[in-house]
């Protein structure tokens, strides 16, 4: 199949968001969802004919005389274009629930966003050269704005002037040139087996500069000190931090280098040259500083979004560590993290909706009045942090075994050190919810008129769960991180197949 | 009929521009004016068909051949900036009926389009005239009616700016007929053909030295090449707004390109940048150019000086791929031509949509401006995106071009200037858009008042426009196959 037919549904249903409308709100999100489903079913197609060794390609659109946008099916593309997929059907499902919950205003625009930056996911996870990706990169940044600055209000709109200010001028400062100078030394900006650049005669500082030039130009997949978009964009709303910022935009981010160290460099050139090794290190600290921030916030999202953080400089590691084994690792990861992630900011959601909270310090008790929600958070906190029974557990351990492959101990420390941390932050959240009791009777004494026993029926009545949609969208997320430890072998399948040398 | 396109390219906005000023009307001298000058766009897209391949066309006027009379020369380098220059007339005349009427008094319309029209002409004529002499005829024809444009603007500086740039103007014009004198003196012809054959056998190579150099100076005058900029600011600012969307897409790129077909056709590029070391002049203003000039824009609190202030920058892009003098880098500089030539032109129309509606251009005025004039807004942030040089729009296809044409020569301080002054673009178009976006209504303004939209015949144009910028953002290889052709024939000299 054409790999173009996947960029079809997202954007063909924009058009149907907007004629439906508000006013007629369950058709508008019943196309979306619609298109959703008919988007994943495309991405099977390409999976299963990627699994049969079917080489599907699409046409080329020549926007510059040398070099023209391509779709091109690749096995890591075909795992990036599946979670993606999958994951707005669950999301569109999402926020239904939290967007009516909420009553957020201007619904119609936001679907038509995330509808473009879907298609843009979509563009990117197939690109088959730099440029093409590189496009996809900054329609994305673009048409994920409006998302941030959503609510309007100046606290958003400061948000999003961080947010495009960090991801364009990096773009622009460093990933373009980055782009043109591989242009220029190789004549092709093609994604090839084994790389482009191997045979060009760049020399090993110019290989140690371009790799810098692409993890900070690449500021969506938030090394240290490019970080600061992320939880700037968390004013979003959640299901906005869910697909976008734990998924679709920064997994965008890793998901390049991975695709630029495998295709453009070649994990052979990166090991042999050595041109990543002055930057594990920014990955490393970028891993152990946002989790030590992540401990220090108490606004839940703000947490999270520093977990993400984290997270992102494992793959980005991941990638730089460039063995088959990491790298491999790193793709899992992208799926790993991204179930676990969806599944908290869910859950972080289902929270502020239900019960109108969102900070960890008012948690506690919650676990007995949202019980799904809180055990949904646990296991996604378990996929965090990498422990059976969940997904995180195998992607955590292909990273390590990469590590250990190029023979130094340091990085497996940080994994392992950054793991506790991640347990200390994560899972005394759920503990919290589960066994301490509701502050609700020292509410009682200190506010004598207050009618307490009317208090916590009205309580109930209005926040005793979150809306239906969101518990089906964060049970069927936090059952996807669990089968993936029992079943990952329809991701380990495709990851084999990924054309290194 | 096909024979005689040269010359009806320029005769048609020639002859009309009389007419019009018989006729006196202010509706018929408009339409006069935007049907012949879309008859001037229509002949130099058939000139430009006939000469795509490669070809030349020679055109004697009158039949007077070469040596004796005067000759049109016409090929693939400037039959496409003939398009682009009568095009964007087209375009810009049809927009600036309604523009026009509100700033300029109705009696004076008949007058205000028969200098368009001459305009014009000096413009075209410029382009594709193949005698030296004949260049500075037009460039006059051009200059004299641009002046008097100018001077319609609705306030009084608007004589100042006038006046200002008539003084600076003339100083160029001056330096171009002294080096033409020279040049004359030195080789004893002014066919351009006939001077880029003697020039190299001259028994006096200080003559055409100092001939170089007064034409190269009176060109970056009159390209408003960074330290010789003074005139460009105060003119795009105070001028009637159409005026301004006209000559920010036209006047600078005509210069500019006589003075490309005078490095390379006429001297050669062996004498302009191996000998004369040109580079170093035209690079280190280039880099001056586009970044402080993108520096003052971010600080400046009126659309049109900001965007005044962006061209400058602009024209450092074309001037830094010219100095190059490599086929790569005239490739860029060409197709960055018809690039910034859009698109700036464009987004002068958009802001000449918000003058029509609110009465001013004051960047921290422009609040609330997505929800009261939509379709103008969104023109603006899209070409503005396209001035940033975002992918998928043509600013886009000319920064890559560049880029790549300097990391092959290998001017890496050179390419991290660009990224900066890039960076730089993106904050002062970025800080309009916020505001026009963002920026919550103050209390005195909030009051009932709300702009509807420009009327129809302002927002088309400006759609066509921004239209054909995308398209040709999305397919930026048809522009930069005429580019290239047009850098091959520069460099090629005259056969």
């Amino acid at each position: 199949m054409n790999p173009l037919w996947t960029l079809l549904p997202p954007l063909l249903v924009i058009p149907f968001i907007i004629g439906f409308g508000e006013a007629r709100r369950n058709l508008r999100e019943g196309s979306i969802l619609v298109a959703g489903v008919v988007l994943f079913l495309m991405n099977v197609v390409l999976w299963r004919s990627t699994l049969a060794g079917v080489s599907q390609s699409s046409g080329e659109l020549p926007i510059l005389s040398n070099f023209s946008l391509q779709l091109v099916v690749e096995p890591m593309g075909v795992v990036f274009g599946l979670l993606a997929s999958f994951l707005w059907v669950v999301t569109t499902v999402y926020s239904i629930g939290y967007m009516r919950g909420h009553d957020e205003k201007n619904q119609t625009r936001f679907y038509t966003c995330f509808a473009i930056a879907i298609a843009a996911v979509m563009a990117a996870a197939y690109a088959g050269n730099l440029l093409t990706l590189f496009v996809a990169y900054e329609v994305i940044t673009l048409s994920t704005f409006p998302l941030v600055t959503h609510a309007g209000h100046a606290g958003a709109v400061r948000a999003g002037k961080i947010y495009i200010g960090i991801l364009m001028s990096s773009s622009i400062a460093l990933f373009l040139p980055a782009m043109i100078w591989v242009a220029t030394q190789a004549g092709t900006l093609d994604f090839m087996a084994g790389g482009i650049l191997h045979d060009t005669g760049i020399s090993r500082f110019s290989l140690a500069v371009l790799m810098g030039l692409f993890v900070f130009g690449i500021g969506k997949a938030a090394v240290m000190p490019l970080h600061r978009w992320l939880p700037a964009a968390m004013v979003a709303p959640t299901p906005v931090s869910a697909l976008l910022h734990a998924v679709a935009v920064v997994k965008t981010g890793v998901f390049s280098l991975l695709k630029i160290v495998t295709y453009t460099f070649g994990i052979d050139t990166v090991a042999a040259s050595g041109a990543a090794d002055w930057i594990l290190p920014f990955t490393a600290f970028t891993v152990i500083v946002a989790s030590v921030v992540a401990f220090t916030k108490d606004n839940l999202k703000a947490r999270l979004a520093y977990s993400t953080i984290s997270q992102l400089s494992y793959i980005v590691m991941a990638a730089l560590l460039a063995t088959t084994m990491s790298v491999s690792g790193g793709v899992m990861h992208i799926v790993m993290h991204a179930f676990g992630k969806i599944t908290l900011f869910f859950c972080a959601g289902a929270i502020l909706v239900g019960a109108h909270k969102d900070s960890v310090s008012q948690l506690d008790g919650l676990g007995k009045r949202m019980p799904l929600t809180m055990a949904a958070f646990a296991i996604g906190a378990l996929g965090i942090i990498g422990l059976p029974p969940t997904g995180g557990t195998w992607s955590k351990l292909l990273i390590a075994g990469g590590s250990l492959d190029t023979g130094t101990w340091f990085y497996i420390g940080v994994l392992m050190l950054s793991t506790l941390l991640n347990i200390a932050y994560l899972l005394p959240i759920p503990l919290r919810a589960f066994f301490k009791p509701l502050p609700q009777a020292a509410q009682a004494q200190s506010d004598p008129y207050h009618d307490a026993a009317h208090a916590h029926l009205d309580d109930h009545e209005h926040s005793s769960d979150a809306p239906a949609a969101c518990r089906y969208a964060i049970a069927v997320t936090a059952t996807v991180t669990v089968l993936l430890f029992f079943f990952p072998g329809p991701l380990t399948d495709l990851v084999a197949l990924i054309p290194w040398r | 009929m096909m024979d005689q396109l040269p010359a009806l390219q320029v005769m048609l906005p020639m002859v009309a521009a009389p007419l019009i000023v018989i006729i006196r009307h202010p509706f018929w001298s408009w339409l006069i004016a935007t049907l012949i000058s879309v008859c001037a766009c229509w002949v130099s897209w058939l000139m430009l068909q006939q000469v795509v391949d490669g070809s030349i066309i020679r055109y004697a006027i009158g039949g007077w051949e070469a040596p004796t009379g005067i000759e049109f020369y016409v090929d693939r380098a400037n039959a496409g900036v003939a398009l682009l220059v009568s095009g964007l007339s087209s375009v810009v005349l049809v927009y600036a009926y309604h523009s026009i009427k509100r700033t300029v008094d109705t009696s004076k319309h008949y007058l205000f389009y028969a200098g368009w029209l001459l305009c014009l002409t000096g413009l075209i004529g410029m382009v594709i005239t193949g005698d030296a002499f004949n260049v500075f005829v037009f460039l006059e024809i051009s200059s004299l009616s641009t002046y008097m444009l100018i001077a319609f603007g609705s306030d009084r500086q608007a004589l100042v700016a006038s006046f200002r740039y008539l003084v600076m103007g003339s100083v160029g014009a001056s330096f171009i007929l002294i080096g033409i004198g020279f040049l004359y003196a030195a080789t004893g012809t002014l066919n351009m053909v006939d001077l880029a054959a003697r020039i190299p056998d001259t028994e006096s190579p200080r003559a055409v030295l100092v001939a170089f150099s007064f034409l190269t100076v009176g060109l970056m005058i009159k390209a408003a090449v960074f330290p010789l900029h003074g005139w460009l600011l105060n003119a795009y600012h105070h001028a009637p707004i159409a005026v301004t969307a006209f000559l920010a897409g036209t006047a600078t790129k005509v210069s500019l390109y006589i003075l490309v077909r005078m490095f390379f056709s006429i001297f050669g590029d062996e004498y302009s940048f191996g000998y004369l070391l040109l580079n170093w002049v035209l690079l280190p203003s280039a880099i001056a150019a586009f970044v402080t000039m993108s520096l003052v824009a971010i600080y400046q609190t009126d659309l049109r000086r900001m965007l005044a202030y962006s061209s400058v920058a602009q024209i450092g892009y074309i001037l830094a791929g010219i100095s190059l003098a490599t086929q790569q880098g005239l490739t860029a500089a060409v197709v960055h031509m018809f690039n910034h030539g859009m698109v700036k032109a464009t987004l002068f129309m958009a802001v000449g949509c918000v003058l029509y509606r609110a009465g001013h251009a004051h960047i921290p005025s422009l609040e609330r401006m997505m929800s009261r004039m939509p379709f103008t807004t969104t023109a603006f942030i899209l070409s503005g995106l396209g001035l940033i040089g975002v992918p998928l729009t043509v600013g886009f296809v000319s920064k890559f071009t560049l880029i790549n044409a300097l990391m092959e020569k290998g001017w890496w301080p050179a390419v991290v200037m660009i990224l900066a002054s890039s960076v730089m673009a993106t904050a002062y178009i970025g800080r309009v858009v916020y505001l026009m976006l963002f920026r919550e209504a103050r209390e005195s303004s909030a009051s009932g008042e709300g702009y509807q939209e420009v009327p129809l015949l302002m927002l088309v144009p400006m759609y066509a426009l921004l239209a054909l910028g995308l398209y040709f953002g999305l397919f930026g290889s048809q522009t930069l196959g005429i580019a290239s052709g047009a850098a091959e024939s520069l460099l090629g000299g005259y056969q």
